[in-house]
């Protein structure tokens, strides 16, 4: 098979989409070249910073260490795919209030990889939710209001 | 940066996996989880002319039990083995260790035997493999040859996997009654590499260790059984001077590499310090078993 294998037919955020990308394009830049969705940011490119975090098939997955072919017939959700109605869910607007971020960068990351973890555990508390945003890099806050941003959906989603 | 051209097979059968890898030897990598091998790639560390992506191989992944010992497919991603009910009541050491691998969502898709033919010395599972003596079971174009975890582990990032062959399945022997665990890990960062990490195993039978398991990771180019310390252990009843000995034991030999997360001599002293502690904590393991 050559460099570019045959396309490949996925689902983004809800929609089918198609695409013909090179066998070595990840599907960060997939999303970001091929598709337009540049909310999904590419950092480090080698997995360690966080930033391109995407749900695939309900799972947190670096789109940076996962090639686009790899994502055929697979189900993805990027930051786009939050809050269809253009506002704020609840974990996006919990972090709003707690002013969780400053230059924005790392935003999308963080904000799939907590996504990704209060869709399992609603209810998340401090721990869990240290544990489960380890692995992404944020440059300015010191992470403290990232981390009170998730608690505060946590909350707001146990007084449901 | 970005990853350079390279050709992309994905084969849906492990048959067809091997024609492959026969057809284009070490030229070819072969893609599992992705987690190592893709910033190899994009770090030009590896420059493969072919990847063989084994994701579409559903009979690689799964775990079974069967006659003493756990068996699980190379493409079972880590998170499977962490929810894997099985793992966790068979093989204690390998449940304890996977949580220290990289983050949750490098677990979710990063594989048992990506990381264990990777085999990175740094990396939780090649000590647990070696602690525990795993086997191997790779096929090729001329059958299928089982590789006990002693004679795996060559070197850096090497493994006795002819290029040819693919590793199907690691086997793992279910632990007895008595048995304590503890995977013990010093890094900067939870999560991040490891600078020494200890996999421990202790048996215990009326009171004295009836059986050792020890092994380091990231003081070697490969993981490092504590064949010393195990012999010291194996007959003596647990007390604070036995592990201290046991830890002077397990790092009297080795040389660990420096690199800039720290110098031989403070992987040593962190390593002996892994040793004592890892040993504590599999003994309350194992009292806590057997209440």
């Amino acid at each position: 098979m050559a460099v570019t294998p045959p396309g490949i037919t996925l689902r983004v955020n809800g929609a089918t989409r198609t695409g013909s990308p090179e066998a070595r394009k990840t599907l960060a830049d997939f999303l970001r070249d091929d598709l337009d969705l540049t909310g999904t940011h590419v950092g480090c490119e080698h997995g360690v910073c966080g930033a391109c975090t995407v749900i695939v098939d309900g799972r947190a997955v670096r789109s940076c260490l996962m090639l686009a072919v790899q994502a055929a017939g697979h189900d993805v959700t990027t930051i786009e795919g939050l809050a269809p109605d253009g506002g704020l869910g609840t974990l996006q607007q919990a972090m709003w209030d707690s002013h969780s971020f400053q230059c924005g960068f790392c935003t999308p990351g963080f904000v799939m990889q907590a996504t990704a973890l209060l869709t399992d555990h609603p209810d998340a508390g401090e721990e869990q939710i240290r544990e489960a945003l380890s692995g992404n890099i944020c440059r300015c806050t010191g992470y403290q209001s990232i981390i009170d941003g998730v608690l505060l959906a946590a909350e707001r989603n146990r007084e449901r | 940066m970005k990853l350079p051209p390279v050709e992309y097979e994905a084969p849906t059968t492990v048959a067809d996996a091997i024609d492959l890898l026969a057809e284009h030897l070490d030229e070819a990598s072969v893609l599992a989880g992705g987690q190592s091998l893709i910033p190899l790639l994009a770090l030009r560390l590896a420059r493969p002319a072919v990847l063989i992506d084994i994701n579409g191989i559903d009979e690689l992944s799964g775990v079974s039990a069967a006659d003493g010992w756990v068996a699980i497919g190379a493409m079972t991603r880590e998170y499977m083995a962490e929810e894997s009910e099985v793992i966790a009541g068979a093989v204690p050491l390998l449940a304890a260790a996977l949580p220290f691998i990289g983050h949750e969502a490098i677990r979710n898709r990063g594989t048992i035997g990506g990381s264990l033919a990777h085999a990175d010395p740094a990396a939780e599972l090649p000590a647990v493999a070696r602690a525990l003596d795993a086997e191997f079971v790779v096929r090729g174009p001329s059958g299928e040859r089982v590789i006990p975890a002693a004679q795996w582990f060559e070197g850096y990032l090497t493994t006795s996997r002819r290029p040819d062959e693919l590793l199907v399945e690691v086997r793992f022997p279910a632990a007895g009654p008595g048995t304590g665990v503890s995977f013990q890990e010093v890094a900067r960062r939870h999560g991040d590499f490891a600078i020494v990490g200890l996999a421990v195993s202790l048996a215990l039978s009326g009171g004295v260790i009836s059986d050792a398991r020890l092994a380091l990771a990231g003081v070697s180019y490969v993981p490092v059984r504590a064949a010393a310390a195990e012999d010291l252990l194996v007959g003596e009843k647990p007390s604070a001077e036995l592990f201290d000995e046991a830890a002077r034991r397990a790092t009297d030999d080795i040389d660990p590499p420096a690199d800039l997360h720290g110098s031989s001599d403070y992987r040593k002293t962190v390593a002996a310090t892994v040793v004592r502690r890892g040993l504590r904590a599999a003994m309350d393991n194992a009292a806590r078993g057997s209440n």
